[in-house]
């Protein structure tokens, strides 16, 4: 019984996020994934009244819910309104940035560190029905109870409150019966996120214990707990959330509290694969593609083959042995290694359309695979690498292969559950992965009998592997395959008519792209010779996105010079890794408003210039947004 | 049936609209007497529908200017001309699915600032003009037939309490039947009521054979004008539109 009330307790905070984030599907078809950066928000204004500031826990309360509130208006601002009417993708992609934004600034500014809470509430607990309940446990009943009931009274007989549901039904037809659209949407925005920040204090008020950095798998819970009641239901919501909570309380008590991660994501995958609608389905939820030609809708820079080979040569200067220091051939690896990541990000991204959001998962999969393949069961180096890439590819087809069907918000989602599925499983198989604990002492690559032990041999190794596989996606994109893909990129519907197989297609681009992420995993492993599940947390998935879109989606030259900027950039102003995310989410938040087709694409004045001087050469056009 | 008495309802002068390169519409300019009906004819991808949301202010004119009962609308919100008496009927009607019949009548309602009295005693009045919907206040709209919802759609305007209701193809997609009634009904609301009414259409004989007046837009362009008599007779029209030929 004391299970089942813990349950409801986290559960009541997960639907008071879910609550918060259907509020914003309907009026503004974006998932705001800064929902729960604001309940960490409002769990560290909390903390600060309460604790610091000795203040009773409803003064917490009422400034927590303004303060995100208040945040929820800046969101909006920034990361939704600007982008109405355009790819519903580029809305998502900027509340990512936001909430990486405001994780990081609430980690520079509290800390990382766990701290207690005082309630200031009275210590005294009673028995009723074999239950041990304390006062917090009735306040934070009573706040949510309240305040859903509340809440659905308001959207179901006030005007604002019409006007809300008017907007998320047809908020064109909304407008042209005079509703204010944007300021609904703004009001809702903030209604939404005081709830995230509600959410933050109750649950920090019945812990006792908080972290600035718990926002981020809150919000993921909150996610999936949105889905299994139904994406876009209000009471979908509630029911979601409580009965994932209760579901995660039981698994909890049975399995300890590492068995968390893996119990939320595998109910939302199975949502995703049963009844991607949710329990409660609603029918709102548009279901336009979410990315087309968003990446796109911009020219590709053609390079000539002295290019190229400059190119080649330059990147090959550090496997010179002895020319540059340690430390500077180590930033290369880890810029070819993020690179590769990115690079089978552009596959899926500005070639097919497609989009994931747990890229790092995969990475992990492949690394984890090699890092078995060669320690415990003495594969060699290369077979071993090529393995890995095939069970990237396998899982990256196999696993996300229901969620193909899905279209609108669903495929993001099931990435993102894929993703961090395999990092929580290899955070929980013990026997396997060696848990937290991680694999040491992988072996070191090993070519045709030589060990690669040097720091020129082993950026050789990585930079190698990234020309074979940059050579190959550049062969793919030239052939039948990426015409099919570009051609399901930029309108699905008309490449189905074509006849084109788009699923088999579109698993295809999956497949190679898990192909590319498990090299990189693998990699990864015998470069470091260690790995843990904290190699590869669930916002590395994020950062492959963000290197992605940064360098730009079209050409595989885009993937390494994102990399080359974010991780030998960041590398370079020694940044803590607070910081170092901060830079991560100002940047996707700049790129997605100015430039969201990265940086290797057609600047506009170069175009110009090119017609002034005459050279009217014809270059290939990509995208229709021209 | 004088076209045109001292001053229009609504005025609008040499309206050009761009979308990105696009010239949508060129120089286009027409009036909207009280107490008409204008029709403005077109086929499609033409530029009628942006005639009428450059009228509801969902659209920015690069140049020209609407005049609304003597008020210019540059610089006003969708908000502000619907509360001066602009009403509208989207195209396909547009109700909103999950609501009930009544708060989509009360959305209609949505900017009048006279008190929730005053609004009852219209919703009560609609439900007069439009029994259907009095049966019916407490289903979703989304369950309601074509034409059901296309009765809904006026309503939901008339609750605005408009002088100028404008309306985009209310024929589109139904059945012949329910045609005749929508027509009728569009008259009673122009005629009983005293609205004026401004109603882009694709279907030619259709518009003009309610219609007061008519404009032609081809291309973005006002290609002929005039009482619904003589267009309905004119040889291109039946050319165009009717698919006989000019003699």
């Amino acid at each position: 019984m004391d299970t089942v009330l813990a349950g409801l307790i986290n559960g009541n905070a997960y639907a008071l996020i879910a609550l918060g984030l259907s509020l914003v599907i309907g009026v503004a078809n974006v998932i705001n994934f800064a929902q729960g950066s604001l309940f960490a928000v409002g769990a560290m204004v909390g903390w600060l009244m309460t604790t610091s500031l000795g203040l009773p826990l409803w003064v917490a309360v009422i400034v927590a819910m303004a303060v995100t509130a208040l945040l929820g208006w800046v969101i909006n601002e920034l990361a939704v309104k600007p982008f109405a009417g355009k790819a519903p993708i580029a809305a998502v992609l900027s509340t990512i940035a936001m909430m990486i934004i405001l994780d990081a600034s609430n980690e520079l500014i509290f800390g990382p560190e766990l701290r207690p809470m005082r309630t200031g509430l009275p210590d005294v607990s009673f028995q009723l029905f074999g239950l041990t309940i304390n006062p917090i446990d009735i306040v934070i009943l009573c706040t949510s109870v309240v305040l859903m009931v509340g809440l659905a009274a308001l959207l179901r007989f006030t005007r604002f409150g019409r006007a809300v549901r008017a907007t998320s039904q047809d908020r064109e037809a909304a407008a042209q019966m005079g509703v204010p659209v944007n300021r609904v949407q703004a009001l809702a925005f903030m209604l939404a996120s005081s709830l995230g920040g509600l959410a933050g204090v109750l649950v920090a008020a019945y812990f006792t214990t908080i972290s600035p950095t718990q926002g981020f798998t809150i919000g993921l819970a909150g996610i999936a707990a949105a889905t299994l009641g139904g994406l876009g239901s209000l009471l979908g919501a509630v029911v979601g959330g409580l009965i994932l909570g209760v579901i995660e309380a039981f698994g909890v008590s049975l399995w300890g509290d590492a068995a968390r991660q893996i119990i939320t994501f595998g109910v939302l995958l199975l949502v995703l694969w049963i009844r991607p609608q949710g329990l409660l389905g609603a029918k709102a939820i548009k279901k336009e593609p979410l990315t087309g030609t968003f990446f796109a809708a911009a020219r590709k820079i053609r390079v000539p083959w002295w290019g190229v080979l400059l190119l080649v040569l330059i990147g090959a200067v550090p496997m010179v042995p002895g020319l540059l220091d340690g430390y500077t051939v180590q930033v290369g690896i880890q810029i070819i290694l993020f690179a590769l990541a990115a690079l089978s990000m552009t596959i899926l991204g500005g070639q097919a359309g497609q989009l994931s959001l747990g890229q790092a998962g995969t990475v992990a999969l492949g690394a984890y695979a090699l890092a078995l393949l060669t320690k415990n069961a003495g594969l060699p180096f290369l077979p071993a690498v090529l393995i890995a890439g095939l069970i990237g590819a396998v899982i990256m087809t196999v696993v996300a292969a229901p969620s193909w069907r899905l279209s609108g918000h669903y495929p993001a989602i099931a990435t993102l559950a894929t993703g961090a599925a395999i990092t929580a499983v290899a955070a929980n198989w013990n026997s396997v992965t060696g848990g937290g604990a991680g694999i040491a002492l992988i072996p070191q690559a090993e070519v045709f009998g030589i060990v690669l032990s040097s720091n020129s041999a082993r950026y050789g190794l990585v930079f190698v592997v990234l020309l074979i596989l940059c050579g190959l996606v550049f062969l793919w994109s030239k052939s039948h395959v990426g015409m099919y893909w570009r051609a399901i990129r930029d309108d699905e519907v008309a490449a189905r008519a074509a006849g084109i197989a788009t699923p088999q297609y579109k698993s295809l681009a999956f497949g190679v792209s898990g192909f590319i992420a498990g090299i990189a995993g693998a990699l990864w492993a015998a470069d470091y010779g260690f790995i843990d599940p904290k190699t590869f947390p669930p916002m590395m998935s994020f950062q492959i996105v963000i290197v992605a879109v940064l360098g730009g989606m079209l050409s595989p030259i885009g993937a390494i010079l994102g990399s080359a900027v974010m991780v030998g950039g960041l590398e370079l102003f020694r940044f803590s890794a607070s910081a170092r995310l901060l830079a991560y989410g100002l940047i996707l938040l700049l790129l997605i408003r100015f430039r969201p087709q990265g940086l290797w694409t057609h600047f506009d004045w170069f175009d110009r210039l090119k017609q002034r001087f005459g050279r009217n050469k014809d270059s290939e056009l990509e995208g229709s947004d021209a | 049936m004088s076209s045109e008495k001292k001053q229009p309802l609504l005025e609008a002068r040499d309206v050009n609209v761009h979308y990105g390169q696009f010239h949508a519409l060129q120089d286009v300019s027409y009036t909207i007497g009280k107490g008409e009906i204008v029709s403005l004819l077109g086929g499609n991808a033409c530029g009628k529908s942006t005639s009428m949301k450059t009228i509801l202010r969902l659209v920015a004119p690069s140049s020209g200017s609407i005049t609304f009962d003597g008020e210019s609308t540059l610089g006003m919100s969708t908000a502000d001309v619907v509360s001066r008496g602009i009403a509208s009927v989207p195209e396909a009607r547009r109700v909103f699915p999950e609501m009930t019949i009544e708060d989509n009548l009360l959305v209609g309602a949505y900017t009048r600032r006279d008190g929730s009295a005053e609004i009852r005693k219209d919703l009560a009045a609609q439900y007069d003009l439009f029994p259907r919907l009095a049966e019916r206040r407490r289903q979703q709209a989304g369950t309601m037939s074509g034409g059901e919802q296309q009765m809904l759609a006026f309503a939901r305007a008339l609750m605005s309490r408009p002088k100028l209701i404008c309306m985009d193809e209310p024929t589109m997609g139904l059945a012949p039947i329910i045609v005749d009634q929508v027509l009728e009904t569009i008259q009673r609301i122009n005629s009983e009521l005293g609205l004026s009414v401004f109603m882009v259409e694709q279907n030619a004989e259709l518009a003009l054979s309610i219609a007061h007046r008519g404009y032609v837009l081809v291309n973005g362009v006002v290609t002929l004008s005039g009482g619904a008599n003589e267009l309905i007779r004119d040889p291109r029209i039946r050319e165009a539109y009717l698919g006989q030929k000019a003699a």
